[in-house]
């Protein structure tokens, strides 16, 4: 196992580990936006920023993102050192420009001293703040129906040519990582609306509950050995259904 | 036929250079980019016309030859006589049969078509007497503009392969990284890492499978010397990568070039096709048993995609955007596997290195810096184009000796050094040797290359502005830092220049520098507040000058900036009517003009027209001061 010394404290890491991973559980808190644990490390927030140096240095010291930095043996880490600490300053007043109105961005810059920007406030304020999460876990699944389009100052989240992307399946999973809640959607009992697309729902056969658009189902089939019947069940249905054969079958052993 | 052995290769040199010498006279029309654009290709198919129809070729040996980039662009289209070395600018197509009537047939000298050196005010006839030519080294342009680019046999005959020869006949790749490593070669696309190390630690990498891969994005506004390598000598290129790849342990290359460059990849597809036929790419190079071949890769031209980590995301398919990394692209590069990346120009240098020796390159340069680099010199020197010198030449040398000077002999204020990543230099720099180690002390960087030269009347917080605008949008917008900082720092100059600026600006800006320099992801925005913080060093009172009086001294910002003719100074040639695009002038003929301030635009048209020098300009904010000082006494 690799011994660290985060802040002055020796923290010991499981094999494989980043930095960030370790200096959690040593209980020093880090601000984060770009990481999630279902999904690769990608390093474009850069508020993970800390210095790492080594005894054999000679008190030279780089700035890494602790997210992907791996958590090496005898590593010596600071996430208070003064360069940091304005470093991490400088890209959450940049963020508060970005997005001078939402709350979760708020919250950071307060944390961090920042009330204002000291930049120019967005004149069309966002509040997306480029984490790349939801294109991510979208390539994550599989399907690839958003991503991040133009270069530089004009970057945003987009499906293809701004229109209803075709790839979509609408199963919400961009909605529901994006950290500022900022990607809308509609779902009622019938219909889900997402990226300007409309989905029909497949009904639970035994409840009758609408649980997953007709795209999921038909993007699932086959996949990875799930057969079409898979989902004319709920889950939930399926849980009863599983519940009601254990009791049976292990009413059956108890006779 | 395919060349399978050290003695196969020597035959094949020996009879290119035999066909070559049958050739008594050459004539070289340069047909690189900017000859073209100039219309070479005409004058080029002039000349095969005429030669063909008067039977030249058989009756004196008279061949026509289209080489790549002379270099000096600005007076092309350019043709070369050869053996004499009779150089003639500015030709067209009608003057071809008088070239052959006169010059070729009977060695008069057609003086309206020779150069004229500003200087003495002399025509010069021969090219190697033009101070622009006289004054260059040339190793990774040895052979552009001698050979014709699609023609391998031409190359062979100017020595082309002979460091590839040299490598696989008689050294061991160990021994092929230690010639490169005494050259003290280092990188010319940018941070100039050593080479050989670079090499040796991709030969060292664990995995059979390697590559080495040629980064031709050069996405710096207004350089050219990579496009021009690879048009006019594509295979020096494809030298090079063979030399890098038998070195590491390599058999598969990629050249990255950008889209806007049309005919680098029409003459690197049909040199690697050339290459292949002889046997100098491919399977069993030479007949050594060593496989290597090389494939092209199209970029979208993003200035990002020539960031290593992006460029190889592109060449896997993937969007062009670079990739933090901890690990070396020796070890894990292009598809995971070890890899060595070189720019156009390092990978020209190899060839000419393996031929002569790594102590022949070494010879040339400063302590750190060895051998010669190009430099695309542009801005308001008199002679611009594309040079090459030995590392430690001293910018007054490369800007009054082979510029010529500044444009009609302005004074100088600043030269621009290294792109968008790099700074500008003042005065006070013209004598310090240019090399890695002090450009980079000085603030700037030896970058790609480029050399903008600036006159007084140059704004450097417009300088700095126009960087920023180009990098707001070639920022890939993946990291906080680097976006939202260019995105900041671009809206505070927009106010600097249009006389908002306050108090704490400039501060302001040294904060978001640091946090961009320390905090992005790749170099792109660790580099961006360079051409920021070097005018800040270098000419902080104009900072100053823009913010506490609003005024631009070098007279260029238009919302400071204000003309007035001088009465006294005026002939009334009228010369500044005729100029002015706003109609904010009026006079009568031979009588003191005037130039109405409501009208004016403050663009500085009349100011470079006047034969008297009967205009000044003057901060604006002294127009509204007069004014109110009118109101009060009235
Ligand atoms: C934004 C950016 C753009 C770059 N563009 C180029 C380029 O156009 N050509 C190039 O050779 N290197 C470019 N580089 C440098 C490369 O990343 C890399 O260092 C270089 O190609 C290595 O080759 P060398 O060692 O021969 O210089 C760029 C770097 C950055 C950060
Ligand atoms: S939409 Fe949300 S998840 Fe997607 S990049 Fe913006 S903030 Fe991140
Ligand atoms: S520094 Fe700029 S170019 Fe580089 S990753 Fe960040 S946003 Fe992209
Ligand atoms: S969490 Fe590490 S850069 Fe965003």
């Amino acid at each position: 196992m690799n011994t660290l010394i985060v802040n002055g404290r020796h923290v010991k890491a499981r094999e494989g580990a980043m930095l960030l991973e370790v200096i959690r559980e040593a209980g020093v808190s880090l601000p984060t936006l770009c990481d999630h644990a279902a999904l690769e490390p990608w390093g474009g927030c850069r508020l993970c920023l800390v210095d790492v140096t080594r005894n054999e240095w000679d008190g030279w010291a780089k700035m890494v993102v602790s997210c992907m930095f791996p958590a090496e043996d005898g590593l010596i880490v600071r996430t208070d050192s003064q360069r940091v600490v304005e470093t991490r300053k400088v890209v959450l007043d940049l963020l508060l420009a970005r997005c001078p109105d939402t709350p979760l961005v708020q919250k950071l810059a307060r944390d961090h001293g920042i009330e204002q920007t000291s930049y120019q406030p967005n004149p069309e304020p966002t509040d997306c703040v480029l984490c790349g999460l939801c294109t991510r876990v979208c390539d994550h699944i599989g399907v690839s129906a958003i991503a991040t389009v133009n270069r530089g100052a004009g970057r945003e989240v987009a499906p293809p040519f701004h229109e209803a992307p075709p790839d979509c399946i609408g199963c919400l999973a961009c909605a529901e990582i994006c950290p500022t809640s900022c990607i809308p959607f509609t779902a009622s009992d019938s219909k889900r609306t997402i990226w300007g697309k409309t989905f029909e729902m497949v009904r639970c056969t035994l409840c009758g509950r609408a649980f997953i658009t007709k795209e999921q189902a038909a993007f699932y089939d086959g996949r990875n050995g799930v057969p079409a019947s898979y989902f004319d069940t709920c889950d939930e249905c399926k849980r009863k259904a599983q519940a009601k054969q254990f009791s049976r079958l292990s009413a059956g052993a108890g006779r | 036929m395919r060349i399978e052995s050290k003695a196969q290769f020597d035959s094949a040199v020996r009879s290119a250079k035999k066909a070559a010498a049958g050739r008594k006279l050459d004539i070289l029309v340069c047909c690189g980019t900017g000859c073209l654009a100039n219309g070479s290709a005409k004058v080029a198919e002039a000349f095969a016309a005429e030669v063909e129809a008067r039977g030249l070729a058989a009756s004196v040996g008279l061949f026509t030859k289209k080489t790549g980039c002379h270099g000096f662009c600005e007076r092309g289209p350019l043709v070369v006589l050869k053996p004499s070395g009779v150089l003639y600018t500015k030709v067209k197509p009608e003057h071809v049969p008088e070239i052959l009537d006169k010059t070729v047939a009977k060695g008069e000298i057609i003086t309206k078509l020779l150069y004229k050196n500003p200087a003495t005010k002399k025509p010069v006839e021969q090219y190697t007497e033009i101070p622009f030519y006289k004054n260059q080294t040339r190793v990774a342009m040895r052979n552009i503009g001698q050979v014709d680019p699609t023609d391998l046999e031409d190359s062979l005959a100017h020595g082309a392969y002979a460091g590839l020869a040299r490598a696989l006949f008689h050294k061991t790749p160990e021994e092929v990284i230690a010639e490169v490593e005494v050259s003290g070669l280092r990188g010319r696309g940018g941070a100039g890492f050593i080479t050989a190390r670079k090499w040796r630690a991709a030969r060292k990498a664990a995995g059979e499978r390697k590559f080495v891969l040629c980064n031709g994005d050069e996405g710096d506004p207004g350089a050219f010397k990579d496009r021009s390598i690879m048009e006019g000598d594509p295979h020096a290129v494809l030298e090079g990568l063979a030399i890098g790849a038998y070195a590491v342990g390599a058999h598969e290359g990629f050249i990255y070039v950008r889209d806007e460059y049309p005919l680098a990849v029409v003459h690197l597809t049909l040199a690697m096709e050339q290459a292949r036929q002889r046997g100098l790419l491919g399977k069993n190079i030479l007949g050594t048993g060593f496989d290597f071949d090389v494939k092209l890769s199209r970029g979208g031209g993003a200035f990002v995609c020539g960031e290593s980590s992006a460029l190889m995301r592109s060449i896997e398919g993937k969007t062009g955007e670079p990739r933090q990394k901890y690990t070396h692209a020796t070890d894990r590069g292009l598809f995971e596997c070890p890899t060595v990346l070189n720019n156009v120009e390092t990978w020209a240098d190899v060839g000419a290195i393996l031929e002569h020796g790594g102590p022949w390159f070494a010879a040339m340069g400063t302590e750190k810096s060895k051998g010669t680099k190009a430099f695309s010199l542009v801005g308001k020197v008199k002679n611009t184009g594309l040079i090459e010198l030995p590392m430690g030449t001293t910018l007054r040398h490369i800007i009054y000796d082979i510029g010529g000077g500044i444009l009609d002999d302005r004074p100088f204020k600043a030269v621009q050094t290294g792109g968008p990543s790099g700074g500008c230099l003042p005065e006070s720099h013209l004598d310090s040797p240019v090399d890695y180690e002090k450009l980079t002390e000085a603030g700037s960087m030896m970058g790609s290359g480029g050399m903008i030269v600036m006159d007084d009347r140059t704004c450097m917080v417009d300088v700095a502005r126009y960087f920023l605008s180009f990098l707001v949008e070639e920022s890939c917008g993946k990291c906080t830092p680097c976006r939202e900082g260019l995105k900041q720092l671009l809206i505070i100059y927009d106010d600097l220049v249009a006389g908002r600026g306050k108090a704490g600006d400039v501060a302001r800006i040294e904060r978001l520098a640091a946090g961009m320099q320390l905090g992005s992801l790749c170099e792109l925005g660790k580099s961006a507040p360079n051409p920021v913080l070097s005018t800040l060093r270098y000419f902080r009172e104009e900072y100053q000058a823009h913010i506490e009086q609003k005024a631009c001294p070098a007279g260029i910002c238009r919302d400071l900036t204000a003309y007035e003719i001088i009465p006294e100074d005026c002939n009334g040639c009228h010369a500044c009517f005729r100029a002015c695009p706003a109609d904010a002038i009026t006079g009568e003929p031979k009588k003191a003009h005037t130039i109405h301030q409501g009208r004016c635009i403050a663009c500085g048209a009349c100011y470079t027209a006047c034969p008297t020098d009967a205009i000044r300009f003057f901060p604006k904010v002294a127009l509204a001061a007069a004014a109110s000082g009118q109101g009060g006494a009235s």
